[in-house]
């Protein structure tokens, strides 16, 4: 017998009674000003939020970086934003996305609880980009919010490859004697912009 | 070894004994904060103690339809019923590939399975990335905690090890500065790498798609930069729905570290275009578990380590004592499960005070479960003469009321004569760390005839 129908037989061979799936449609915690509570929650793990009327006010901003200012390589997702000195399509190997200081890509949603940014790697040929750039901006509609993680998977469908990953803040660690330390091995700084009019 | 005994060393040393206890209270309180900033904690709990219990009583449905799902998406599926049929699919595939350099990310299923040592005997370099689990690796010990692998170590005793490994400044400790030094040495790790190597927090079986949570990044970058993704997964690591995940992710960094969400909460459906994804679903004595009328409910467990930060005694002996993968208040469930013999002692290293139940996200019962773990090993005949001698004695006390009246006089009268050395003398394991209490002069009976004595008079 396969090690699976091993496992399987074994699984099957313990006859618990079924319970039933607990609904998920319950009244869970909303704010009265979602995006208000997102900036508090990213700021306390250590990211940034920027809500601005339209694209154009982006670059501005980032201008007042010193790591966007003193960033050698730039990278960008979103037409006309963050400077781009690399083109990422011509780019193959994802190793070579290493010397990236800067990136500009784009989030499709943010969570108000919890400060996080849903980003996939739909319109990123190289979906490390996201975690090997030394400073990321993500760039997201500002009604492009919700109240929590419930709200979250209900906008989210999984039908057919694609990876997504929910990013709040910058990466850290505390594993040394549990002091925080921003930059693990990932972006040592996370900007949000939420944009207002994003046409 | 007995825990006691392995305890012993550890709070051997008071100072650190207590700056353990210190680190892991204040994580427990940040956890209270979180877990009181959301309205409806109890209901989440409530909701995810139901989806697991649903899950478990559907759990070779929820796999096939996993592996169907996945398999659909272009991953691959592997079953192994053990440990070692585990290790051989990792061999299979590194050498397939013909990898030389693996990195991983923190997968307690491997440190289960003993997957480092194995594949090293094979001539692969494997590389623990997350910086908890680097520093135990490089320390040649196993992690003390399932979420903070290194919560036992100074910082002084990282800049000492990195000083020797990485060439660091002699005597540095500062943590930003060692945190840096460790970067940039694991990210030459990363860009070296032929393969990664990470563990699954939940699997949906709807989609096909696992999810793996991390703060440093180090699972994605260890993922996205080599073409071959390998995840390790027990099989009670399945959820039914992605919907699902709502509840889980807002529980488990919360109660693991007190955070809103982990950094990176990461989805993975399918391999990268040209990548391939590898999943591995493993017993290793699970499915035993799960037909255990009094443990199944341990496989609910989500592994965030809310248990371990509360328990009185895991805080001040530390998790090495547990001599397990997995230590603490449900690593004295799952261990005695595959050996009670050998793990006889943990279901003792417990004060019975139930604050790991009261943390736990998904509700197991975890200090009842200890309890019902006692009465099991004494059944087995695994109780420690210490233990099982004083029970039989109170025991055939209890059952003769004259002996027991008897015993009480003789303790009341000869008990508070008797010199020190003779009363706590080296058989006496329950006296080493206690005083006994002052002895009445009379007896709960001789106090209650007298009173009922004098109050008659009264009326």
């Amino acid at each position: 017998m396969s090690s699976r129908d091993t496992v399987l037989k074994a699984i099957r061979k313990s006859q618990r009674e079924a319970t039933p799936l607990p609904t998920m449609d319950q009244n869970w915690l909303t704010f009265d000003d979602p995006v208000e509570q997102f900036t508090t929650v990213l700021e306390s793990v250590g990211g940034k939020c920027l809500q601005v009327s339209s694209r154009s006010e982006i670059n501005d901003r980032l201008a007042e970086f010193p790591q966007f200012e003193s960033a050698n390589v730039r990278a960008s997702t979103i037409e006309g934003l963050g400077l781009p000195t690399v083109s990422l399509d011509v780019i193959d190997d994802p190793h070579n996305v290493e010397n990236v200081d800067f990136a500009v890509l784009a989030g499709e949603f943010v969570v108000a609880e919890n400060g996080a940014v849903w980003v996939t790697d739909e319109t990123l040929k190289h979906r490390v980009l996201h975690f090997i750039t030394q400073h990321l901006a993500l760039v997201v509609p500002s009604k492009n919010i919700v109240n929590n993680m419930h709200e979250a998977y209900n906008r989210l469908s999984f039908d057919g490859r694609r990876f997504g990953t929910f990013i709040s803040g910058p990466s850290k660690t505390a594993d040394i004697e549990q002091s925080l330390v921003i930059g693990a091995h990932g972006p040592r700084s996370h900007v949000v912009f939420l944009v207002d009019d994003d046409s | 070894m007995k825990h006691a005994t392995a305890a012993a060393k550890f709070v051997a040393n008071d100072e650190r004994s207590h700056w353990h206890d210190k680190a892991l209270w204040f994580i427990r309180s940040k956890r209270d904060r979180m877990a009181h900033s959301v309205p409806e904690w109890e209901l989440l709990r409530d909701t995810a103690a139901a989806v697991k219990a649903h899950t478990m009583t559907h759990l070779a449905e929820l796999l096939e339809q996993f592996e169907e799902n996945a398999t659909k998406l272009g991953a691959t599926v592997h079953w192994a019923k053990d440990a070692a049929e585990h290790n051989e699919i990792v061999h299979k595939l590194l050498r397939e590939h013909d990898v030389k350099k693996l990195v991983k990310s923190k997968s307690m299923l491997t440190e289960e399975c003993h997957l480092n040592p194995f594949l090293e005997k094979h001539g692969i370099e494997v590389t623990d990335t997350d910086l908890g689990e680097w520093l135990v690796q490089l320390r040649k010990e196993p992690p003390s905690h399932i979420v903070m692998p290194a919560i036992h170590i100074k910082k002084e005793e990282v800049g000492e090890l990195f000083h020797r490994v990485l060439g660091t400044k002699e005597g540095a400790s500062d943590p930003p500065y060692l945190a840096e030094a460790a970067r940039t040495a694991l990210r030459q790790k990363f860009m070296e790498a032929d393969a990664g190597l990470t563990g699954v927090n939940f699997a949906i079986a709807e989609t096909g798609g696992i999810v793996v949570c991390t703060n440093e990044g180090n699972a994605d970058l260890g993922v996205s930069l080599p073409k071959l993704h390998i995840a390790s997964m027990g099989i009670e690591k399945m959820i039914p729905k992605a919907e699902h995940l709502g509840v889980f992710l807002r529980l488990l960094a919360r109660s693991a570290t007190g955070q809103p969400i982990t950094t990176y909460s990461s989805h993975f459906h399918g391999p990268r275009p040209d990548g391939e994804l590898h999943i591995i679903l493993v017993d290793n004595g699970r499915s035993n578990l799960l037909a255990s009328e009094d443990f199944h409910r341990s496989l609910n467990c989500i592994r965030c380590g809310a248990c371990m930060n509360t328990c009185p005694v895991y805080r001040r002996t530390g998790g090495h004592s547990y001599g397990t993968t997995v230590p603490g208040p449900i690593g004295s469930i799952l261990a005695p499960s595959r050996d009670a013999e050998k793990h006889s002692t943990l279901p003792y290293a417990c004060s019975l005070c139930g604050s790991c139940s009261d943390v736990c996200p998904v509700k197991i019962d975890l200090h009842s479960q200890l309890l019902t773990w006692r009465r099991e090993i004494a059944s087995l005949g695994y109780v420690s003469l210490d233990k099982s001698v004083p029970m039989k004695l109170a025991s055939a006390v209890f059952r003769r009321p004259w002996l027991y009246r008897l015993a009480g006089r003789v303790a009341r009268n000869v008990v508070p004569r008797m010199p020190r050395f003779m009363l706590y003398n080296p058989l006496n394991v329950w006296g080493r760390k206690r005083e006994l209490p002052e002895f009445p002069r009379e007896s709960f009976q001789q106090a209650y005839a007298r009173r009922k004595q004098t109050s008659g008079k009264g009326e």
